[in-house]
């Protein structure tokens, strides 16, 4: 039997008296790509925080294929084939586009700290990049500088370092904040093809997003999950539609 | 500035020219310059000039592998050079005295001491940077401070190692000549420098082109990222660290050839800060600002000080200038400059730069009139500051209208042209 990969059994997390995240259980099954929804301050970044390692759950544990990854450090985390973007654009931003995608994709070709090698002689590094770039649209920014980039771009580029070093579960905290419609769709459509066959835990609070691209959703509200289970399901919830949508509010219609 | 010089077919980065103009033709230049500079026949004073500025160009280049690339602030990068100083010193008396009795370092060159610095150096930062680089930011710079103090105070206190207040002396002119070098001129010390200035020089820029390199800039632009892209930010800075350490005691190994002496003074928190001057007037962000910075600065240092006994001052005000209006040092200006000179409408810029370094230099008459007779008045040596013939005494009431002239006409020439040049 195949362990699920990435599980999350009781796990709690509290600042002080905060209590924060409380008893979370969830299951992610190979290539599934399962949407987190919930109102602001729910507790989502936290939960992504707990699970990429950036903060240790007070109690619980979190499992990726059965190995146990609470408590390890981030960048332990990432070499395990788990990597996340950020809400806030995270990026490096004296460097170039290029340079910003090769940072992702180098730990994965095995140069880690390597210092006797021409990183311009690396060509299977330069050749990565290369693809990551054109695969998120960024081929023809690729060397300005990443701070000069607009912000969608900007957010393009998360992605790309995101997913440049081919990991296979993948964790995006609301790629599409902030953008216009048309940007948003674009984004869809490059998250669509660039994790294909990956599997993807996505926070995001574009309903269309959420119900077009994810298969199934769990809502978090005030720290707990109050229901888990497809598309349809969520939005038949009746517990989910008073407690996060409002009586009134209509879901909409699954697009694509 | 256009940065489309990549290759449009593959997309794989620069061209081969672009590539070749940017990291190849450099260092053929810097090589033709050491080669013809001997055959300019400079003055001795102008040769020991020239090697304290080859030994100060790889310590601020090492000190920028820190600041400027990994974007940690150190104040105590004199440890790695005083060390490894030390430490090649301590090998060419072992040298002398194999020369004697046949001893373990007989066959050993004085010319191959700098690798001796850049071990030492390398391992004083292997120990020191493992408590130090658990931090970044504040706590680091903190941490360097205080590890400076306690090495320079320890320095004092060991003196079969560092030789007390007078130091540690040795004889270059020993053992195994390489290059038919006997190192025993200024001249021949030159060879000696300018090699391991280049060694220096390349090895550094080398290093930013690896992998390790590149993250160690990730680092110093968001070190959160780094975790999440697979690496250890920590690892990271201390293997920089130690490599930067290296580098510094590299530096510190060419200058116990070229003064033949070393003394615990070398550790202390003068040359570390001096060192920062060096790297910052220069310009952290280009790699070749500090070499900027280390010819400018240690010509002020030589030459400067025989004019005024107030350079220091000057040197201060350079420094705050360059915090506060060219956060690029003067690498940045100058490539500002050059930028400005080579795109269109290159002549209604230059009418404003000339304008803007018209004033600028009125200004600074007026600071150097108030400087010089206000120290000359205060050391109460008599003295009166005559420049060019000039007679300026402190009571002199044509003194200080045209100190007051300059200063006036100058600063309202800056703040007339800065304007001009924010709206263009």
């Amino acid at each position: 039997m195949t362990s699920p990969v990435l599980e999350l059994n009781n796990v709690n997390k509290s600042f002080g008296p905060a209590k924060i995240i409380q008893d979370i259980n969830l299951t992610l099954e190979e290539g599934e790509r399962h949407a987190i929804i919930g109102p602001n301050g729910a507790g989502k970044s936290t939960m992504f925080n707990l699970v990429s390692g950036l903060f240790r759950p007070t109690s619980g544990e979190i499992k990726m294929r059965g190995q146990k990854i609470s408590g390890m450090k981030p960048h332990h985390i990432t070499r395990l084939g788990l990597s996340r973007s950020f809400q806030v654009s995270n990026i490096f931003d004296n460097m170039s586009v290029r340079e910003n995608v090769r940072c992702g994709v180098l730990w994965s070709m095995g140069y880690g700290y390597n210092f006797w090698r021409n990183i311009g002689n690396l060509k299977s590094v330069q050749e990565r990049t290369a693809k990551i770039c054109h695969d998120t649209g960024l081929i023809s920014q690729a060397d300005e500088p990443a701070a000069s980039l607009p912000y969608a771009d900007q957010r393009a580029l998360e992605i790309a370092i995101t997913i440049a070093g081919g990991a296979d579960v993948i964790l995006l905290d609301e790629p599409t904040a902030g953008m216009s419609n048309t940007e948003t769709e674009r984004a869809i459509q490059q998250i669509k093809s660039t994790t294909e066959g990956k599997t993807l835990l996505i926070v995001e609070h574009d309903m269309g997003v959420v119900f077009g691209l994810s298969d199934r959703i769990s809502v978090l509200v005030y720290g707990e999950i109050i229901a888990t289970g497809s598309p349809e399901e969520i939005r038949n919830n009746p517990k989910v539609k008073e407690a996060y949508l409002g009586e009134e509010a209509d879901l909409p219609e699954v697009v694509s | 500035m256009s940065t489309k010089t990549s290759n449009p077919q593959l997309g794989l980065g620069p061209t081969n020219a672009y590539k070749f103009k940017t990291r190849v033709l450099p260092f053929i230049l810097i090589v033709a310059l050491f080669v013809i500079v001997p055959f300019l026949d400079p003055s001795r004073t102008a040769y020991s000039l020239m090697n304290i500025i080859g030994i100060n160009i790889v310590f601020a280049l090492s000190y920028n592998m820190l600041l400027g690339q990994t974007g940690l602030l150190s104040f105590g990068h004199a440890v790695y050079f005083g060390l490894g100083g030390y430490g090649a010193l301590h090998v060419m008396n072992w040298i002398e005295q194999s020369g004697a009795d046949g001893g373990f370092w007989a066959s050993y060159p004085v010319f191959g001491l700098p690798i001796i610095g850049f071990a030492v150096g390398a391992c004083a930062g292997a120990i020191i940077g493992w408590p130090s680089c658990r931090r970044a930011g504040v706590p680091f710079a903190m941490i360097s401070l205080g590890i400076a103090e306690m090495v320079a105070a320890g320095a004092f206190i060991f003196t079969s190692v560092f030789g007390g207040e007078e130091g540690i002396s040795g004889d270059r002119m020993n053992g195994v000549a390489l290059f038919n070098l006997s190192l025993g001129s200024v001249s021949q010390v030159y060879w000696f420098i300018a090699f391991w200035t280049f060694v220096g020089i390349v090895g550094m820029y080398t290093f930013t082109r690896t992998p390790l390199g590149k993250m160690a800039q990730a680092v110093r632009d968001n070190p959160e990222r780094v975790q999440f892209v697979g690496y250890d930010p920590q690892n990271i800075r201390y293997l920089v660290f130690i490599a930067s350490g290296g580098f510094a005691g590299l530096a510190g190994g060419m200058a116990s050839i070229n003064f033949e002496i070393f003394t615990p003074e070398s550790l202390s928190l003068v040359p570390s800060g001096f060192v920062l001057l060096m790297a910052y007037i220069g310009g952290t962000k280009y790699f070749a600002g500090p070499i900027v910075g280390a010819i400018l600065l240690t010509y002020m240092q030589s030459n400067l000080s025989d004019y005024s006994e107030a350079w220091l001052l000057y040197l201060g005000l350079l420094f705050i200038l360059v915090v506060m209006y060219a956060p690029g040092g003067l690498a940045g200006i100058l490539l500002g400059f050059w930028n400005g000179v080579t795109q269109p409408n290159a002549t209604e810029r230059l009418k404003t730069w000339g304008a803007t370094i018209g004033s600028g230099f009125a200004t600074l008459i007026g600071v150097i009139i108030l400087t010089e007779v206000t120290v000359r008045y205060t050391n109460g040596f008599g003295e009166i500051f005559e420049p060019f013939g000039l007679h300026l005494p402190p009571g002199s009431i044509v003194t200080w209208v045209s100190c007051l002239l300059f200063l006036a006409a100058g600063i309202a020439g800056l703040r007339y042209s800065m304007k001009r040049i924010a709206d263009q």
